[in-house]
């Protein structure tokens, strides 16, 4: 794999370790960073993030990382929470997000079935999803959340626990996993190995 | 669908790897990192690795090897023994742990499950109960500082009681350890995980009694539990992952195929 400056946004949250770990088993070497420089000027962006919506952009603010969040270019992945960040709004907490995919966040409705919807569950692309690439047409995903994206035009994987949400959703050169794919076995190291692949054209659309 | 966790736990000690019996009379298994990787390959969905001494040693024993784990394997996995303020638990998720495990330490300031909720986010806090059956009273009591046998006590808490108490206080999951079966593998206790599944609206995970591929299929069918966790049965060989997730699924469970 061709050598690339990725860096993994410091939000100082609990799957930063993994994420890491992730990244190095593919043999990168990722770079953990709050500089709002060092961001915006790498090849490619993670935004991972466990909690509460609220409490990560009142992080994200606090490290006036807000602005060059919106501003990037790059590849961006949004992990689990960081992907609900990428939307203009979560109901966790009623707040306003990064606003870089127009989506929503909005309460899993699960119906009987237990919450959070914790363990392994299939995720289906919708339409062409370069994150999705060379896997089975079904592939099994790590998902441990209570709130979710709602389907919409943004949507580029599903999945179903109770009701359809998005599993993955997409804007330019955004993209947002709700899953985990850093622990995710193989389907998940192929995704992030596909992240790090992404080409100019992949990102234009 | 969602899938059935087959959830393979490890009892470490001093670093390694242990099993009792009745949570008693523990021995030797190996060490920590090569049975993690192997259950990781061989289809485990999750692991669980309880550091049997902490609680009842009233100290944080060296937790160096969360971190070794975590760069190994890419399933996720849980820590639990010991974990008893912000900063324990801050270290040892930090070290790339996706959840945290409570079980004494909520009995002693049940505040804490709050305090963690609040902090770190239901989805990594995970409380474990050790219930045991009393056939005098006929009721379900739930005991603390399981790991070490001159310790173990009952507290005053019934189990359905206290499961409902770190529901309220915002716990994420539940593994439900019954102290009776444990190590017996004679069988889950589908009475007493069924009875409580109806007061858990968090995942629920089975503990206590695996010996036979068919106690999973039970289990799963009869008390709908999220999760089934086993050792003996794993680490001394008796089940194979594979052959056990092939039986699983040929059975209808939904399982993650290995």
């Amino acid at each position: 794999m061709t050598q690339q400056n990725l860096v993994i946004v410091d939000t100082a949250c609990a799957n930063l370790s993994s994420v890491r770990f992730a990244f190095e088993r593919l043999g990168v070497i990722p770079e953990v960073t709050a500089d709002a420089a060092r961001i915006a000027a790498a090849d490619r962006v993670i935004l991972p993030g466990v909690g509460t919506a609220q409490a990560a952009m009142r992080n994200l603010q606090r490290l006036e990382l807000v602005e060059t969040l919106q501003n990037l270019q790059q590849p961006v992945l949004g992990i689990c929470l960081g992907m609900q960040l990428l939307t203009d709004w979560s109901a966790e907490g009623e707040v306003n997000c990064l606003g870089v995919i127009p989506a929503k966040t909005v309460r899993l409705q699960a119906g009987e079935l237990p919450l959070p919807h914790m363990g392994w569950n299939t995720v289906t692309a919708i339409g062409d999803n370069p994150l999705l690439r060379n896997m089975d047409a079904e592939a099994w995903f790590y998902f441990v959340h209570s709130f979710a994206v709602a389907k919409d035009d943004s949507t580029i994987a599903q999945c179903d626990y109770g009701q359809e949400f998005a599993a993955m959703i997409r804007h330019k050169n955004y993209f947002g996993a709700q899953f985990h794919p850093e622990r995710s076995g193989n389907a998940g190291a192929q995704l992030l190995k596909n992240f790090l692949e992404l080409t100019d054209a992949d990102t234009r659309a | 669908m969602l899938a059935k966790r087959i959830i393979p736990c490890l009892d470490v000690r001093n670093g390694e790897v242990v099993k009792g019996v009745q949570f008693r009379n523990h021995e030797v298994i190996g060490a920590i990192e090569p049975l993690a990787e192997r259950y990781a390959q061989a289809g485990a969905d999750e692991l669980v690795f309880y550091d049997i001494t902490a609680s009842s040693d009233a100290r944080v024993v060296d937790k160096s090897w969360v971190e070794r784990i975590a760069r190994l394997i890419d399933i996720p996995f849980t820590v639990a023994g010991g974990i008893s303020s912000i900063a324990h638990a801050q270290e040892i998720l930090a070290m790339g742990a996706d959840k945290i495990s409570i079980n004494s330490p909520a009995l002693r300031d049940p505040n804490l499950i709050n305090t963690l909720v609040e902090e770190f986010g239901q989805q990594c806090i995970v409380i474990g109960i050790d219930s045991f059956y009393n056939a005098e009273t006929n009721a379900y009591e739930v005991y603390q500082f399981t790991g070490d046998e001159t310790r173990t006590q009952k507290t005053a808490w019934q189990t359905r009681d206290w499961l409902r108490e770190v529901i309220a206080r915002g716990a994420g999951e539940i593994v439900l350890n019954c102290m009776n079966q444990d190590g017996v593998r004679k069988g889950y206790d589908i009475d007493q995980l069924k009875m409580l599944r109806a007061d858990c609206p968090v995942p629920l995970i089975a503990s206590g009694g695996a010996g036979s591929i068919e106690h999973f299929e039970q289990v799963f069918e009869q008390a709908d539990v999220d999760g089934a966790l086993a050792a003996s049965v794993f680490h001394k060989g008796m089940i194979e992952i594979k052959a056990l997730k092939q039986s699983l699924q040929r059975a209808g469970i939904a399982i993650r195929p290995v």
